[in-house]
């Protein structure tokens, strides 16, 4: 028996003469002999609690978090704090435990979660319509992507330069399936350049900000987009569009985006979530769960999943997407955490990183041997150009406690000396003074820590 | 609508829908049986005026609550007219499936294939199985 | 909007101007003109309208809306196919490590050792479960799994210069299945089942062409039985060149016992949220890896996670030969791509080892023992008089992990729908099971009660069954009516389809 069982000998051989067999090995008949395993699975032997947890802890020991340095590193994952509140409510059984509210009348109170939380995507967003979320960011782009190739029946995609390397990835892996092609709209300084667009393009796909931390105009890029009668996704990083003009009203037709700097752990990469929202035409064509407000036979208010007539359950084969489970407790953390921000701590909130990061960037724009990678504005990630190799920047600031951020040159070749730099609240002046001293004397190829602008 | 109906004026296409008939013009829509297998509608998304429909190939759909079904096309035409006051009141089809549940008016392209279908009594004798 | 009780008010509801929970921390840096840092016109004119609260009332509100959930750790849970097993307490603590918790996906390898090392032999662990060896842990879900094993078909063809456009599902598949198919490009054949419940052999030979990518299969099937002639089905499947794709939904019957890459399938993917007890979450977060035969091994998702080096002491990280070196290894040139950003979801693979690092071979294979033996229980229970004539079994024969009633003679009879038995055993603490799913049974009734369920709970199902049986016999209005004792009751779900009011109106 272990731990997780109950079945005992008495037990089993009630059940068994219940059954009306001898053995546990009577129930599995239909296995041809042939197809039976005659070894036990070559894994080691389970372990008690303790002996796991042991193993656990020595393995999560080999890795260096963000708690044993000081990281700026980013491209796509922030280091952020997580306010205590969020797991006290996420670790909650009846939060943590019961699977997709199938039945709504004992689901409550996870259908009010999802519609608050999708009621905080449209604000975020500026559209209309929510769902209850997506796995995460890059697959919610190919998601988005698969959206618009059955909305407008066209065959192209137009995707920025500046949309994060992993979204494009996923972005193509499925346009090659619809046999789409993808052209690239390139970079000038630091900002997209949409080509001339003609009428086989689906969508156009931005980002903002972009992967190189830069404020798009979004306006102009969706006017050329519709001018060719193309829809536009904009991947976007939420907690700028505190700041930012939001997509929707910036005419953009799909706002997607990655939810894990919305209350959720980095957690090496996942789980965190993607958020999805659209226009109102565009309503019925979106993927995912969508909790929807009723009544009950007693007039009382209720929520319940709503068309779901779109999805793979019902639609099968003409489902708008193959996604059965998602994200919910990780949305549900979302939306604790934009509720613990509030209207005004938000806005507060993305002020703060405005200023540091525009410290951090004039702090190392000081230093020699560094130079701006582009000037165009930014929220909470710019990057720089390195005169010494980055890698090795890279290496002798971490020596010095210090992770200075993201190497552009391997999904940038363009940008071989480009170094990615990240800023969150919990990234103090002392922090950003810090990596300007490890950055200089790395680019200098000194030995320790330099007081710049001593 | 309660009860089982199927009006004797109509002429019915095996895969549940009726057409009315008048000269080289007619009406569709789905059948009693089809809007109560469905349950409560909430969706029409009707088909572009113009559109070419062929006999027995899928139109359109509807939707409810907990399905999608295809509609097929009794008989083959151009559509002249959709019903678009089901966008707003798409339980129409399930209240009055014969009257105001009608789904597109067409003009018909060859009013002969009008005699493969089946009457009222016909039609309902299939779905006693 | 509709107005509410106080007690079931939305959070922006009890939203004040001026409360707040957020206190930003000091601004320590020269403040800068806020139109100098970002020009006025890529401004928002106005903050979004998040609740104002304070934390307190932000507490009571999460922690009210909670009790209004039923979930696994309270009450018994037999939905069909989802494997709503104990989610064991170690694993929120392992998951919580520092280590782990607050890992950036983009540290440096050689920084991240500890999680390299872990996905690695997680991918090991499941490639012996599988009987398949190459494993990747990169997709989302089941159907993000799904998907990737279609797209591997698809490669696999393509590299051998054929250009094929059909996928084979059974009618039986859950739907998942055919909306994967579409997704990635093919068109859907269906496959009809025999009235043994198995696959229809020669519904399968006949539609099994060189127009065939793959036969997306699970086994058992979601009608809880095993396919006995699945050996002939890997004949006819291969003999065309197409590839047998292995929906491992219902694994946890077999572990241990039988592999589904001695079975002949290419391509398994696994439910680390169902089989290896990552917490459901009320509808996610999940993962569902990958595993592979050799021939579609070039194709997998890039990147690949990977040992440099043997295994064994000694010193040196870059596997210069004396000890492993755990790696992302993203050269891989025939690969179908990435299917979402950075390496997967990690903290449900630390949970899904864990699992596996406690339960060891011989507790995994228990557990698919128990799984198999209490659902045959169940269902031995639920043959009693004064069930069996309302709701028999559909197919008379041993099951596997789950089964499948007909609420066809208790339609008939009690005049009570499949629904409507669901919804009685809301008021009895008791979750339904699946409801008209798989589609080929009418008011198909799926239970799948699992191997962490003690007998007695079983006994009480059953019992509880019985009951709304023999209420229904008196007056079928109880349950047509039902629940009663629920926060809410029966909901209007047609009126949410028709008019959707997806969101809180701000104004």
């Amino acid at each position: 028996m272990t731990r997780y069982t109950s079945a005992t000998e008495a037990d089993r051989r009630e059940m068994l003469a219940e059954i009306g067999v001898s053995s546990i090995e009577d129930l599995f008949a239909d296995i041809p002999a042939s197809l039976r395993l005659t070894r036990p699975l070559a894994l080691d032997a389970g372990r008690s609690e303790q002996e796991v947890l042991a193993e656990l802890r020595a393995l999560a020991g080999k890795n260096v978090s963000t708690e044993d340095e000081v990281s700026f590193l980013g491209a796509g994952m922030y280091d952020h704090y997580i306010p205590a509140l969020i797991d006290s409510i996420i670790q909650r059984s009846e939060y943590l435990t019961p699977y997709t509210p199938y039945q709504p009348e004992i689901s409550q109170g996870g259908l009010q979660a999802m519609f608050e939380y999708q009621t905080a995507i449209c604000e975020l967003t500026g559209l209309p319509f929510s769902n209850a979320s997506v796995y995460e960011g890059p697959s919610a782009v190919a998601a988005a992507g698969y959206v618009a190739k059955l909305a407008t029946d066209r065959r192209k995609f137009v995707v920025s330069r500046g949309v994060h390397p992993h979204a494009r990835e996923s972005l193509a892996t499925l346009a090659h399936a619809w046999k789409m092609e993808i052209t690239e709209a390139p970079l000038s300084d630091g900002v997209t350049e949409l080509p001339q667009l003609d009428d086989d393009v689906a969508a156009v796909v931005l980002s903002q900000p972009n992967f190189l931390g830069a404020v798009e105009d979004l306006d102009s890029l969706t006017q050329a987009a519709h001018d060719a009668g193309a829809l536009t996704i904009c991947s976007c990083d939420p907690l700028p569009l505190a700041l930012l003009k939001p997509p929707g009203e910036c005419g953009v037709d799909i706002a997607v985006g990655e939810g894990q700097t919305l209350g959720n752990r980095l957690d090496f990469g996942g789980p965190s979530f993607g958020f999805f929202a659209v226009t109102e035409p565009l309503l019925r064509r979106m993927p995912g769960r969508i909790a929807g407000e009723t009544r009950d036979v007693d007039g009382k208010r209720g929520f319940v999943l709503t068309l779901q007539t779109r999805e793979q359950h019902i639609r099968r084969e003409r489902a708008t997407s193959n996604i059965c489970t998602a994200q919910a407790l990780n949305a549900l953390a979302g939306v604790i955490y934009l509720s613990w921000l509030g209207r005004r701590g938000i806005v507060e909130l993305a002020e703060l990183m405005l200023q540091r990061t525009a410290y951090a960037r004039a702090r190392l724009q000081e230093i020699d041997g560094v130079e701006l990678l582009h000037d165009q504005p930014v929220v909470r990630e710019f990057a720089v150009r390195l005169s010494a190799p980055v890698q090795d920047v890279i290496a002798r600031c971490r020596q010095d406690g210090v992770n200075p951020g993201y190497a552009l040159g391997k999904d940038y070749p363009e940008f071989a000396d480009g170094l990615l730099v990240a800023v969150t609240e919990k990234r103090t002046k002392a922090d950003i003074d810090r990596l300007a001293g490890a950055l200089a004397a790395a680019v200098a190829k000194r030995p320790g820590p330099v007081e710049v602008g001593a | 609508m309660a009860d089982p109906s199927y009006p004797s004026d109509l002429l019915y296409h095996p895969e549940h829908d009726w057409a009315r008939v008048d000269g080289d013009n007619a009406t569709f829509g789905i059948t009693w049986y089809a809007q109560d297998a469905l349950g409560e509608v909430v969706f029409f998304d009707p088909p572009k005026v113009g559109a070419e429909i062929s006999m027995g190939d899928s139109y359109t759909e509807v939707e409810s609550v907990k399905a999608v079904s295809d509609v097929i096309a009794p008989l083959s035409g151009e559509i002249v007219e959709v019903n678009g006051a089901l966008s707003e009141n798409p339980e129409k089809i399930n209240e009055d499936p014969y009257g105001e549940g009608w789904l597109v008016k067409v003009k018909l392209s060859d009013p002969s294939q009008a005699e493969s279908l089946m009457s009222a009594a016909d039609y309902e004798a299939t779905l006693g199985s | 909007m509709i107005r509410a009780a106080d007690d079931d008010l939305t959070i922006y509801e009890r939203s004040k101007e001026g409360r707040r929970a957020f206190v930003a921390p000091g601004l320590d840096v020269p403040e800068r003109p806020l139109d100098e840092l970002l020009p006025a016109a890529l401004r928002r004119s106005r903050p979004p309208r998040l609740p104002e609260v304070a934390e307190p009332e932000i507490v009571r509100h999460y922690n009210r809306l909670s009790k209004r959930n039923f979930d696994l750790d309270t009450g018994f849970y037999p939905l069909g196919s989802c494997t709503m097993k104990h989610n064991p307490k170690l694993h929120e603590r392992v998951a919580a490590l520092p280590g782990n918790a607050a890992l950036h996906p983009l540290q440096d390898p050689t920084r991240a050792q500890g999680a390299l090392e872990l996905m690695f032999r997680l991918q090991q662990a499941l490639g012996e479960i599988a009987g398949l060896p190459y494993v990747s842990l990169q997709p989302s879900a089941g159907s993000h799994g799904e998907l990737a094993g279609v797209l591997l078909t698809r490669a696999l063809h393509e590299d051998n210069g054929e250009n094929r456009t059909k996928v084979l599902t059974p009618d039986t598949a859950h739907g998942t299945n055919p909306a994967t198919v579409t997704m990635a490009g093919y068109e859907v054949v269906k496959v009809g089942t025999d009235d043994r419940g198995n696959v229809d052999l020669d519904d399968l030979r006949a539609k099994a062409d060189e127009q065939v990518a793959c036969l997306m299969l699970t086994n058992p099937s979601t009608l809880g039985l095993f396919e006995p002639g699945i050996e002939e089905i890997e004949q006819i499947v291969h003999g065309v060149g197409a590839t047998l794709y292995y929906d491992g939904a219902n694994l946890n019957a077999i572990m241990g016992i039988s592999r589904p890459g001695d079975m002949g399938f290419d391509i398994v993917h696994f439910n680390l949220h169902k089989t290896f007890t990552q917490p459901h979450g009320g509808g996610g977060p999940g993962a569902g890896p990958v595993a592979v035969s050799e021939r579609l091994e070039p194709f997998l998702p890039r990147p690949q996670v990977v040992r440099r080096g043997s295994e064994g002491n000694g010193s040196g990280p870059h596997g210069n030969g004396a000890e492993a070196f755990y790696d992302l290894d993203y050269d891989r040139p025939k690969s179908i791509g990435r299917l979402r950003g950075f390496q997967g979801n990690y903290g449900v693979f630390v949970r899904s080892y864990a699992y596996i690092r406690s339960l060891g071979a011989e507790g995994l294979r228990e557990v698919s023992e128990v799984a198999v033996l209490n659902a045959n229980y169940l269902l031995a229970r639920l043959r009693r008089e004064g069930v069996a004539e309302y709701l028999p079994a559909a197919y008379d024969r041993l099951c596997m992990h789950e089964f499948v009633l007909s609420g066809s003679p208790m339609k008939q009879e009690l005049k009570i729908r499949t629904l409507d038995l669901a919804k009685r055993l809301l008021d009895y603490g008791v979750h339904p099971p699946t409801v008209y799913f798989p589609l080929i049974v009418d008011e198909a009734l799926l239970v799948e009660p699992t191997e962490t369920e003690t007998r007695e709970t079983l006994d009480r199902f059953a019992d509880v069954i019985a009951e709304v049986l023999k209420e229904a016999r008196d007056d079928p209005e109880v349950a047509r009516n039902a629940p009663y004792t629920t926060p809410v009751r029966r909901l209007d779900e047609a009126g949410a389809a028709r008019r959707p009011v997806v969101r809180q109106p701000l104004d």
